[in-house]
């Protein structure tokens, strides 16, 4: 791998490398993030937009209240958002626990969606507050279960302690469990990790350390994917493909509701990230609500005007 | 799938009514010129309405007409009153906010994102400070009982149009003083809809009047005897000549002029933030700005990975059209103004400097320029030295702190400095020896009325803004 040449593996070395991140300044990116926030998107562009987030969507249910019904329910409406509509794209994945995971393959293949995503959330999810070996299974778990991206989360704990070796640790154990038969994305939780250094530090962490993809939350803890935050991770994987050839993904998850919050989030990653990025395969966008309002606006571009919310269906 | 691109998305024009020809708001009403030139929209070449040329008698009409309104009514008014007029201003153009928006883009060439979320609503936060002000003088350091010059005369450049009207008309009002402005002659637009304003909020006669035309209306206000104070901003060769006029005359002065900002960018500071404070230090409002960080200084050790990401991001920077929505760079304001910033880039060229511009096609009608860095720049090339008013950033580099300030401040001008760094101390060191009016620190071409702005050396004399501004519209006060 070619971050060998980057850090040796020791906690030494990456902390070194850590330390040679420039800062973030805080109001400097908050003022870049509101700016890309005012580009106007309309016409022939919202609608290829609309189309390339429903592509880019991280279908997805995590509640205690999971049944195997409305986890069926989640993986119809994946693969048909709407089913007067063969035009609109498939969903980019569907997001489960662990435990749904057989559940949705099952029937995903029931209903020739056999290709599409099953992505698990494990390693303790979302606290990450579990001992190594439990967080192992989980993972093994939901790859056996036939989940083919796994999202895990970081050890917030271990990070605030300065332990990043732990992290780093933690991250490639699980990468090594992944590699050849899922595509992993880190959940850096950045609502705990607080401050934009410590989410560059983190994208850095889990990017060396085998990352396909840096995932800003759970969804579990606010804020969530604000913009700036995103905007930084997007800055991260740019500089790292700049340095190691290799090019992460992002995935946005948490508080992204609305067409026009999608939209925002393409802008960023569109003069952020480069155009390159704009591909399900590098960026995603974590929601449940946010497919709905996607599918009305693009009935509102085709149709001219805007539909009840009784013409798209609730799962 | 295709690109992810951005439809056209242009702000509609209709808000705006054009007359097809302008008089000069003299005493409260529009007088028709015997004269005219045209108001063209830089950025198509369309002709959009004709302004009028005032004569010198215009001149002697507008100064008695505010010599009247100061003696019989402004300086009369209890100053709660006077505030309740610049407060009523104020609301009004924040009523009429988008509308000024366009017609300043149409008239400068601005984006209409920069006019929209940046000139606009500086100019009604400039009338609100200063209305605060008017019934609280005695508490602006001048005095217990500060006095108003009497008539001021204004003479404003075009590169923020209607925020330089504001930034002389509302310290001048709330002081007491009354006005006669002089706006750009390629930029009249925004100031003759500002008198329909002043119309709307009933401001007494006379109080404000609006002069359009060339140089030589600029010359009659500053010689004429009856007026107390000139306020000017705009080029240093213009502003000697005045303060030459002035000398011995016993009137009041203040100049806001050029500039060559050094934006200065340590090892240490946050790079990706620092790229966009050099993005907006050189290229917001197509670098016409006087306090443009047109000179970047960066430290040695990180000038590659600087340039790189200074390259890519201003490969991104969208050209074009003014009125789309998406615009980031627009116009440049006028002919003239463009074989400047050709001349002084050709002379960097020729003096050995490299030039580089991202692939951006340029509209075929009007006048425009790409963005440009100029590299290999040393303090001895012109373009390192001049004043050059448009998008080009000549990029130095340095050593040591001490070698970055030297470099700051080898110049005429001293108007405005960026300091890029983690480290406060580093900052509060640098800002205590850079020879500018205006320092920013890790953000550049930030505005805001309470904050007092002007220049050291060439960059002008005295402060517009802030409690510092007010004390250039008393007798007495600073620098008089």
């Amino acid at each position: 791998m070619k971050t060998d040449t980057i850090i040796d593996g020791s906690e030494a070395s990456l902390k070194n490398f850590l330390h040679t991140l420039p800062g973030v300044d805080q109001v400097g990116a908050q003022a870049r993030a509101a700016m890309l926030g005012t580009r106007s998107v309309k016409n022939a562009a919202k609608a290829h937009a609309i189309d390339l987030a429903i592509s880019m969507v991280d279908l997805t249910t995590l509640e205690g209240a999971d049944t195997p019904g409305k986890v069926r329910a989640l993986c119809t409406k994946g693969l048909r958002p709407d089913p007067t509509d063969s035009s609109v794209p498939r969903v980019g994945a569907i997001c489960v626990y662990n435990d749904m995971v057989g559940v949705a393959r099952q029937h995903l293949d029931a209903i020739g969606g056999h290709d599409l995503p099953i992505a698990a959330v494990t390693t303790a999810f979302p606290s990450g507050r579990a001992s190594m070996p439990v967080k192992i299974q989980d993972t093994q778990d939901a790859i056996a279960s036939g989940a083919t991206e796994i999202d895990m989360v970081i050890d917030r704990g271990a990070f605030l302690a300065g332990r990043y070796g732990k992290v780093f640790d933690e991250i490639k154990i699980i990468k090594d469990i992944c590699v050849e038969r899922a595509h992993l994305k880190v959940i850096l939780e950045t609502g705990e990790l607080v401050t934009y250094d410590n989410v560059r530090k983190a994208s850095y962490i889990a990017m060396l350390a085998g990352a396909d993809f840096i995932k800003t939350s759970t969804g579990k803890v606010s804020p969530a994917a604000t913009a700036p935050v995103v905007l930084v991770m997007l800055e991260a994987v740019r500089d790292f493909y700049a340095m190691s050839g290799i090019k992460i993904g992002v995935k946005a998850a948490g508080g992204i509701r609305t067409t026009k919050d999608a939209i925002k989030q393409l802008v960023l990653v569109n003069e952020t990230a480069g155009p390159q990025w704009l591909t399900p395969d590098l960026f995603r966008i974590g929601a449940s609500a946010l497919l709905n309002d996607l599918l009305m606006q693009r009935m509102k571009m085709r149709d001219g005007r805007y539909a009840s919310p009784q013409y798209v269906t609730i799962d | 799938m295709s690109t992810f691109d951005y439809a056209p998305a242009p702000e509609s024009r209709a808000i705006v009514s054009i007359d097809s020809a302008y008089g000069l708001f003299i005493n409260g009403k529009f007088v028709p010129g015997k004269t005219h030139f045209p108001a063209i929209n830089p950025a198509t070449g369309e002709k959009l309405s004709k302004i009028s040329q005032a004569s010198t008698a215009d001149v002697n009409k507008a100064v008695s007409s505010a010599r009247n309104a100061y003696q019989k009514t402004w300086s009369k008014m209890p100053p709660a009153e006077r505030a309740k007029y610049l407060y009523r201003i104020a609301r009004i153009l924040q009523e009429r906010a988008r509308e000024f928006a366009v017609l300043e883009t149409l008239d400068n060439g601005k984006p209409i994102r920069e006019s929209r979320d940046v000139d606009i609503p500086l100019v009604a936060a400039h009338f609100f400070y200063h209305a605060g002000w008017a019934d609280k003088l005695q508490y602006a350091g001048c005095g217990d009982n500060p006095k108003p010059h009497g008539v001021v005369g204004a003479i404003i450049p075009w590169n923020f149009p209607l925020l330089m009207l504001a930034w002389k008309i509302a310290p001048a009002l709330a002081t007491g003083n009354t006005i006669v402005l002089k706006p750009a002659e390629t930029t009249s637009l925004t100031a003759l809809l500002f008198a329909q304003v002043c119309q709307q909020a009933e401001l007494p006669a006379g109080v404000v009047n609006i002069l359009t035309g060339d140089g030589k209306v600029g010359a009659a206000l500053v010689n004429h005897p009856d007026v107390d104070k000139i306020a000017f901003t705009g080029s240093t060769d213009v502003g000697k000549t005045i303060a030459r006029s002035v000398a011995h005359s016993g009137k009041s002065l203040t100049l806001e002029l050029g500039g060559k900002g050094a934006n200065i960018i340590f090892e240490d500071a946050a790079i990706d933030e620092a790229v966009e404070g050099i993005v907006n230090g050189i290229f917001f409002n197509q670098g016409h700005v006087c306090c443009a960080g047109s000179r970047l200084l960066v430290q040695e050790g990180i000038h590659d990975e600087v340039l790189d990401k200074l390259k890519r991001r201003m490969s991104q920077i969208r050209l074009g059209d003014p009125m789309d929505k998406n615009t980031d760079i627009g116009a440049i304001n006028s002919s003239e103004q463009l074989a400047k910033i050709k001349e002084l880039s050709a002379a960097g060229i020729r003096e050995g400097g490299e030039s580089w511009s991202p692939e951006c096609a340029l509209p075929d009608k009007g006048f425009w320029f790409p963005p440009t860095i100029f590299t290999g720049v040393t303090q001895a090339h012109r373009i390192a030295r001049e004043e050059i008013f448009g998008p080009v950033l000549s990029v130095l580099t340095f050593r040591t702190p001490q070698e970055a300030m030297e470099k700051a401040n080898n110049t005429p001008f001293g108007l405005s400095a960026g300091i890029w760094s983690e480290k406060g101390s580093r900052i509060l060191w640098a800002a205590k020896h850079l020879q500018a009016g205006v320092i920013w620190a890790n953000t550049f071409n930030k505005f805001d009325p309470t904050s007092p702005f002007g220049g050291y050396k060439e960059s002008g004399w005295g402060r517009e803004g802030g409690r510092h501004g007010l004390g250039a519209y008393f007798k007495g006060g600073n620098h008089d």
